[in-house]
């Protein structure tokens, strides 16, 4: 049976893991590559790795951090962050990425989506969709934002979600922008509603803070798998203990 | 020497990798001089059959491929590099492959997730040195959205199950092919490896 996934996100800046970790095993948890060889040993099913890097040097950093992790850690790498075109996808996969996410880009030019998939099949192709609820109507609803979750589109969530994946999208990645942060559980609604939108597999974002979320955002928002940053870097639990709570909670789990 | 055909496909790095990991320096190459040299053939993939079999023929390697395993030295087929070896595929209307293993290669059924993208279980079907120091129902990374059928079911060494149970590896003489990527399941991909590369005969340089 296919098993649901665990995946660690880290956000990096000219080369350096931002917002820190507090492994007292590793010499460095500012170092990408050594975060991401002890998440492969601690048994992660695949890692995100988003560059927020501001600048055309950094961003060129990033290329050189992924070249480094792809030599030490044979799990999938999804690098997302400032890729705006084709040949910025092709220059991290040839680095050793395996999927390539895009958010802003593809909602600014959505052929950017079918071009990619083209190119390098849709597999590789990860589109990051950032929601916040509509408040007030009385169906839930979801508006997209671009620009790290500052600007508002007017477009619809679910839609988008379709959209992305009929233009070619292999997988998509739900940020809740309200729970983002808080600690406080994944938007359960809105995955499920994404989750049942598209065939594609979704990976649920945003709001972590118990083991008991992650169980919740498989089971009731129907996700394929569960991103995290906090509760991992933090030590608050560790990926082993994710996914024997996990397991033994009947969900199927590569232990 | 390993070589690893280079015709342009996305991964190809994580393979070098791979094998540079096991101590071995692999040759990544488009030249079919080079690859009819090789003491065994590495074929990745990602992406569709169709499109890999376009350029291979592109490059002019269909000959030197068909020839290096009609002649049973060592070659393995990753992901698209097994979809191709079928007669042929059903992707984007029906594509002739290489036809080393007669059948077709079909969509995964509808009402899962497709692509199937993740972790999953290989099942030993038969007791083969591939499988030496990985257990039976160990989990491999897979990514894609069809499978093949070999006519020849005694071929199938490994089986996975999602929405039905597809050949997820296969083996014929010294030929190695799967459906998953070794490069990208951790320390049994390695292994998987590093057993095709004892299998072979290959001693690290």
């Amino acid at each position: 049976m296919l098993t649901k996934r665990i995946i660690p996100c880290l956000d990096v800046k000219d080369g350096r893991v931002v917002k820190g970790t507090s492994f007292i095993q590793l010499r460095d948890a500012g170092d990408p590559v050594e975060l991401a060889a002890f998440y492969y040993k601690e048994g992660a099913d695949e890692l995100v790795f988003l560059d927020i890097s501001a600048t055309p040097e950094g961003r060129d950093t990033m290329v050189d951090v992924v070249e480094r992790i792809s030599e030490e850690v044979f799990m999938p790498l999804t690098v997302g962050g400032g890729l705006r075109s084709t040949s910025d996808m092709r220059r991290m996969l040839k680095a050793g990425a395996d999927k390539i996410s895009i958010n802003t880009a593809a909602v600014l030019t959505p052929n950017l989506i079918s071009e990619g998939a083209q190119k390098f099949g849709s597999q590789c192709i990860v589109v990051a969709i950032d929601a916040k609820r509509i408040e007030g109507g009385k169906e839930p609803k979801w508006e997209v934002y671009t620009h790290s979750g500052q600007k508002p589109t007017g477009i619809d969530a679910v839609e988008w979600a379709r959209r992305a994946a009929s233009l070619g999208a292999g997988e998509i990645l739900l940020t809740s922008i309200d729970a983002d942060g808080h600690r406080a559980g994944y938007d359960i609604e809105l995955t499920r509603a994404i989750s049942e939108a598209v065939t594609v597999p979704v990976i649920a974002s945003g709001g972590a803070g118990t083991l008991e979320d992650l169980y919740q955002a498989l089971v009731a928002g129907k996700a394929d798998a569960v991103l995290a940053a906090s509760i991992f870097h933090f030590g608050t639990h560790s990926i082993r203990e994710t996914k024997e709570y996990l397991a033994q909670k009947g969900i199927p789990i590569r232990i | 020497m390993i070589a690893i055909v280079d015709y342009g496909a996305g991964n190809l790095r994580s393979v070098a990798n791979a094998i540079a990991k096991l101590g071995y320096q692999p040759l990544v190459t488009a030249s079919s001089g080079e690859l009819a040299q090789a003491q065994a053939v590495i074929l990745p993939g990602v992406g569709a059959a169709g499109d890999t079999m376009e350029s291979l023929r592109r490059l002019g390697l269909v000959d030197v491929v068909n020839q290096f395993i009609a002649d049973d030295r060592p070659f393995f087929g990753v992901c698209i590099g097994l979809q191709v070896l079928f007669s042929g595929t059903e992707e984007g209307g029906w594509h002739e492959c290489l036809g080393v293993i007669p059948g077709r290669v079909k969509r995964l059924p509808s009402g899962l997730k497709i692509p199937h993208m993740g972790w999953n279980q290989v099942k030993q079907r038969l007791s083969h040195p591939i499988f030496e120091g990985i257990p039976d129902g160990a989990n491999f990374y897979f990514v894609h959205s069809y499978y093949g059928e070999p006519e020849d079911s005694s071929l199938i060494a490994g089986e996975t199950e999602y929405g039905l149970p597809f050949a997820s590896v296969m083996v014929k003489g010294n030929l190695v092919a799967t459906q998953f990527h070794p490069e990208k399941s951790g320390e049994f991909g390695l292994r998987l490896y590093q057993n095709f590369i004892k299998l072979a005969g290959i001693s690290r340089q």
